[in-house]
């Protein structure tokens, strides 16, 4: 400060203007650090979308996969939606999506209420043993499924679900997993957020409990009810390793599609995988999620800093 | 107000959840502390067996696969989760310091999080594919930007090849969530902290070290634990990176969970005369109190670092 007002002009000061050139340097190296990770992101899907426009001829017979298709071949989403292999029982795409569909619908909608109802009589009812409910649901919110797991698996095979060849593979799927804690939690934070007056107020003009809940306090929570719905949605739609254990091969889930082997084998009999059908299914599997995300960005953002699990 | 006359009507909304909660959650995590402890548990007839011991923990430890899958997970556990959240505090200062394009930037660092771990998996081992013989399949991306010539993921990948491609993975999937909440802490820190940095000419690092970190010190240590208990759990990431079709995984790959689940639909018993199910328990145990001790560890030392 002293040298400053010594030498009285700002801009011939040596020493600020080294630190003002070290600030752009810092700047510049700011961005140049972002683009870098931000281009190492971007690889694996530029890579996905490259090599699923490639031809059957390339992803074969070249010894290098090219940077950009040379024969531009759309036509592999269409081959690949119509694939089915005889060690899969002969199922295509959109049996395995109308099978995510049911799944999806009924474990949204289910797990979703469920959350609400609980969440409601933990955040706004009186009872005994209230507190001692959500004591033991938060301890067990912390437990790994893994433990659960094969626990479970007896229980759905002794209801006789594992691999049945009607609905039970569907129940199966859906219903061990109904209820999350997780989301329980987090709806009854938010409840507890609506200020109890409301709720006497309701009392007094006559509303009964559960009227009180579906016009009043939903419609106020609607942005975690909806961070529920979502995450649930994107739960089902990734779910791969238990419903591909208990699910007959007729109800499994696109995720298991998405693992089948595309192999040229109808085509030329040599058995090869082709990398192109397999990075086209890639890509039909990440699409819906990117739109998911465009569309309810900021209800998806808000469930993952609040959760650190995925679905 | 406490009315406990009607507490019949809160129960009526906690029926169903709770019953199924009880069947799907409560009691399995008995059930399978249990069939541990029942070396000779059969899952067929759902009979407990004679003998209540160790069995099952002793040949746990004595199976090398298990040993292995145990490594692996460590080897997942230390290595991504530190390095993943440097980078991302990395990534976070620097999308909280500028202004021009930062939505467009922090869109693409979120890219990952809105994916299926399997499908990018699947297209990381496309990146590092390598044909087994010359010539019958082609050489994927990495090999052909730097004219290499090495199975990273295939059958024939070393221990070294696969587990960094499987790391590199990780890394990548893991960098969205940790990003979105240090961003999320740096907006919470206030500003009159860097504006008296700033007077007093701190250089960047100190600030870094001496203002960012130690105030974020709450959220780090969120992640820390988050991370680390997601990462013990890793198993759809290596299969899909290293694993061949369907859920088909070289035993030598297996992670801890991977193991668990390889246990599940084997009747009978193994040569040892435990049951496939209680090894598989066992193991399921191991890696819940690993975990367990793992978020005292952390809970314990953020009580003691973590500023304010």
């Amino acid at each position: 400060m002293n040298i400053l007002t010594l030498n009285g002009n700002y801009n011939d000061n040596a020493k600020l203007k080294a630190q003002k050139t070290a600030l752009a340097f810092g700047k510049f190296g700011t961005y140049l650090f972002l683009a870098i990770m931000a281009f190492v992101v971007i690889v694996p899907f530029y890579w996905m979308l490259n090599v699923s426009f490639q031809s059957n001829n390339e992803v074969l017979n070249s010894l290098n996969l090219s940077l950009f298709p040379k024969v531009f071949s759309p036509q592999n989403y269409v081959n690949v939606f119509f694939y089915s292999s005889a060690s899969q029982g002969n199922i295509s795409f959109l049996r395995y999506l109308l099978n995510t569909g049911i799944v999806a619908f009924f474990s949204t909608i289910g797990g979703t209420l469920f959350s609400i109802l609980v969440a409601f009589a933990l955040a706004r009812l009186n009872f005994k043993g209230r507190e001692t409910i959500f004591a033991i649901l938060l301890a067990t919110m912390m437990i790994p499924g893994e433990m659960m797991v094969i626990s479970n698996y007896i229980t759905v095979s002794r209801f006789g679900w594992v691999n049945a060849d009607n609905a039970g593979s569907y129940l199966a799927m859906i219903i061990p997993f109904l209820v999350s804690i997780f989301h329980i939690y987090l709806l009854r934070q938010t409840f507890r957020q609506i200020p109890n007056e409301l709720y006497y107020a309701a009392k007094v003009d006559g509303c009964g409990d559960f009227k009180y809940l579906w016009t009043v306090m939903v419609p106020m929570a609607k942005s975690s009810v909806v961070t529920i719905l979502i995450l649930k949605l994107m739960g089902t739609w990734n779910a791969y390793i238990w419903p591909d254990i208990v699910a007959n091969e007729k109800f499994k889930l696109v995720t298991t599609w998405l693992r089948s082997s595309f192999v040229d084998s109808a085509e030329t009999g040599s058995g090869r995988v082709l990398l192109n059908y397999q990075m086209a299914a890639t890509v039909i599997v990440t699409v819906p999620l990117l739109l998911l995300f465009v569309f309810f960005r900021n209800y998806i953002m808000s469930g993952v800093s609040r959760s650190g699990v995925k679905g | 107000m406490l009315d406990h006359k009607k507490d019949y009507k809160a129960w009526l909304y906690l029926a169903i959840p709770l019953a199924l909660l009880s069947i799907f959650t409560f009691y399995p995590l008995i059930k399978t502390v249990l069939i541990s402890l029942f070396s000779q548990y059969n899952p067929l007839t759902d009979n407990m067996g004679r003998f209540f011991d160790l069995e099952a923990y002793v040949v746990l430890f004595r199976d090398r696969f298990f040993i292995n899958a145990l490594k692996n997970t460590m080897v997942l556990v230390f290595v991504s989760v530190p390095v993943s959240t440097v980078l991302a505090l990395f990534i976070a200062v620097g999308l909280n310091s500028i202004k021009a394009l930062q939505r467009i930037f922090q869109t693409i660092f979120f890219l990952p999080y809105v994916t299926n771990t399997l499908a990018i998996g699947m297209v990381f081992s496309v990146m590092f594919s390598h044909p087994l013989i010359g010539g019958i399949a082609p050489e994927g991306l990495i090999n052909t930007l730097f004219e290499l010539s090495i199975d990273w993921v295939g059958i024939t990948a070393t221990y070294e090849h696969w587990m960094m491609v499987v790391l590199i993975y990780t890394i990548w999937a893991a960098l969205p969530f940790k990003i979105l909440v240090f961003i999320g802490g740096l907006q919470n820190i206030s500003k009159q902290y860097y504006d008296a940095a700033k007077v007093d000419a701190t250089p960047k690092r100190r600030v870094l070290t001496r203002i960012t970190v130690p105030l974020l010190s709450p959220i780090i240590s969120y992640v820390l634990i988050t991370s680390f208990i997601g990462a013990f759990k890793a198993y759809e990431s290596v299969l899909a990176v290293v694993g061949t079709v369907g859920r088909t995984l070289d035993r030598n790959r297996w992670t801890a969970v991977a193991y668990v689940y390889d246990k599940i639909g084997i009747a009978g018993m193994d040569s040892n005369y435990v049951s496939y199910y209680s090894r598989g328990a066992a193991a399921a145990v191991v890696l819940f109190l690993i975990i367990l001790v793992f978020t005292f560890i952390n809970l314990y030392v953020s009580k003691k670092r973590v500023h304010y």
